[in-house]
């Protein structure tokens, strides 16, 4: 029900494309640091864990960049990066547009004649689906980076190494594999914490209530949705 | 004209407005008071459409607003201004761009003819050279009065205050009350405004509608509630000792 009004015919195309640009800021500009932060350390951590418990001699070295490789593309950037921004973006918008509704912002947008769930939520949702794969690129990118500083560093293996265990086997379909996640991911993180934000009652504490239900229910979402997915393209 | 017959709305068991039946005329200030619970401001949100009525009509201006689909509804709610209670001004947004929302969502206007609404609006409402500022930064009674240049900004046909005063200083508030009467005076519009304040009462009520355990108790004008008979609008009117010192003095004249 609450998706038939966002995804109504906007008021004004070109007040939407403006917000729209807003919350590409908000959503995905403003979640670039922490996102390299995270997927530059996870990129070393996984190369040195993988390192550690390499205890066959008859495993060649470069076996540690083909599953930092393997690792960032298909689970740690588009899912682990997506539930830690179902904990940034979900609550931000959670609580956005809770502290909306209970200031009476929404009723206002209403009183206007403006359709305010296409208003509020369209722009996030668009701005999601745009972003997070960017996202989740940039992020594959950054903690393969990380992993072969760490190899390189610690002196685990050389960088033609890891470079050439990078290339092991790799398939298209891997990377189409992870940044399908994405768009499901971003949908399900809009979508939810605008509908716990927007039906909020009460007052400040309700806000943040809506806002920590944003970032349970999202982040199971995730779960659930990346255990279908993954069965789905697996098979 | 806003015309309400019959109006009936329950929340669960609870039955918050009982048959109300009464018309607000265009060009004049329309008080809805009650005490706090008592059901006026469900009565406000009923006719602006935020709740639905169990049953009965709202009809503006004939159009029956009741049974009108959102697209319809649409229309009708580019007629209303609303001043709400908290003001409701968009918290990312500009004194300026505040004022400028509905013209940019709803008119074809360039961007220079809307600055100039804005401008003329925000003049009219004494607050001047205060357009770059965010709502933060003004204080209560600067807020009413963006949101009442918000409100005016499309030329209502239709203006809501609810509790226009609520959280503003005596003198803020008159300066409030004058302004909404003036507007309304002005651009003929039919003017709602739900308050418990009965300083504005006497200042600015025109048609007044007391509103008692969710019926409409009383109607009538500023003159007539000062000498009605009613034993709950006494209650209601005279809770305040300056009030009762107000009562002593038309008494004794």
């Amino acid at each position: 029900m609450m998706l038939k009004y966002v995804f109504s015919r906007p008021e004004k195309f070109r007040i939407y494309r403006i917000r729209i640009f807003d919350e590409i800021e908000i959503i995905g500009l403003s979640s670039i640091p922490l996102v390299a932060l995270m997927s530059v350390f996870m990129g070393a951590v996984i190369t040195l864990q993988t390192a550690a418990n390499m205890d066959s001699p008859l495993l060649p070295v470069e076996t540690i960049g083909y599953i930092t490789r393997q690792s960032t593309i298909l689970e740690f950037s588009p899912t682990i990066i997506s539930l830690i921004l179902a904990g940034k973006i979900g609550s931000n918008i959670a609580s956005e547009v809770g502290t909306m509704r209970v200031t009476e912002q929404i009723d206002a947008l209403e009183i206007m004649g403006v359709n305010s769930l296409g208003y509020l939520v369209l722009p996030k949702v668009v701005a999601g689906l745009i972003t997070f794969p960017i996202i989740v690129i940039l992020s594959m990118a950054l903690s393969i980076l990380g992993g072969l500083f760490a190899a390189v560093q610690t002196g685990l293996c050389s960088q033609n190494d890891y470079v050439k265990g990078l290339r092991y086997y790799f398939y298209e379909s891997d990377v189409a594999y992870g940044l399908v996640k994405p768009f499901f991911f971003a949908f399900i993180i809009t979508t939810i914490a605008s509908f716990y934000g927007y039906y909020t009652k009460g007052g400040a504490l309700d806000v943040g209530r809506s806002s920590t239900k944003a970032v349970v229910y999202s982040s199971i979402g995730i779960l659930l949705t990346n255990y279908f997915l993954t069965q789905i393209i697996l098979t | 004209m806003i015309e309400v017959k019959g109006v009936n709305k329950s929340f669960g068991d609870h039955h918050v407005l009982k048959e109300i039946n009464t018309v607000f005329e265009p060009g004049q200030v329309n008080l809805i008071i009650g005490q706090s619970g008592s059901g006026k401001s469900v009565l406000a949100k009923c006719i602006v459409g935020l709740h639905e009525v169990d049953t009965g009509e709202i009809l503006y201006d004939g159009r029956n607003f009741t049974v009108m689909n959102r697209h319809q509804r649409k229309d009708v709610r580019k007629e209303i201004g609303m001043l709400f209670q908290g003001s409701a001004l968009f918290d990312s947004l500009t004194v300026e761009e505040n004022v400028m929302f509905p013209l940019s969502m709803f008119t074809t206007m360039s961007k220079e003819e809307m600055r100039e609404r804005a401008n003329f609006c925000l003049e009219r409402v004494k607050l001047t050279n205060r357009n770059h500022l965010l709502p933060a930064e003004c204080s209560g009674g600067m807020q009413k009065r963006i949101g009442i240049a918000r409100a005016i900004a499309m030329n209502p046909k239709y203006l809501f205050c609810d509790e226009p005063n609520s959280g503003l200083d005596p003198k803020t508030s008159i300066v409030i009350d004058n302004l909404i009467r003036e507007l309304t005076y002005e651009f003929n519009m039919t003017t709602i405004v739900i308050t418990h304040d009965m300083n504005s009462v006497i200042e600015i009520g025109d048609h007044i509608i007391f509103i008692y355990e969710g019926n409409k108790w009383w109607e009538g004008t500023k003159e007539d509630i000062l000498r009605t008979d009613n034993q709950e609008i006494n209650d209601f009117v005279y809770a305040a000792q300056f009030m009762k010192q107000l009562k002593g003095k038309l008494g004794s004249h």
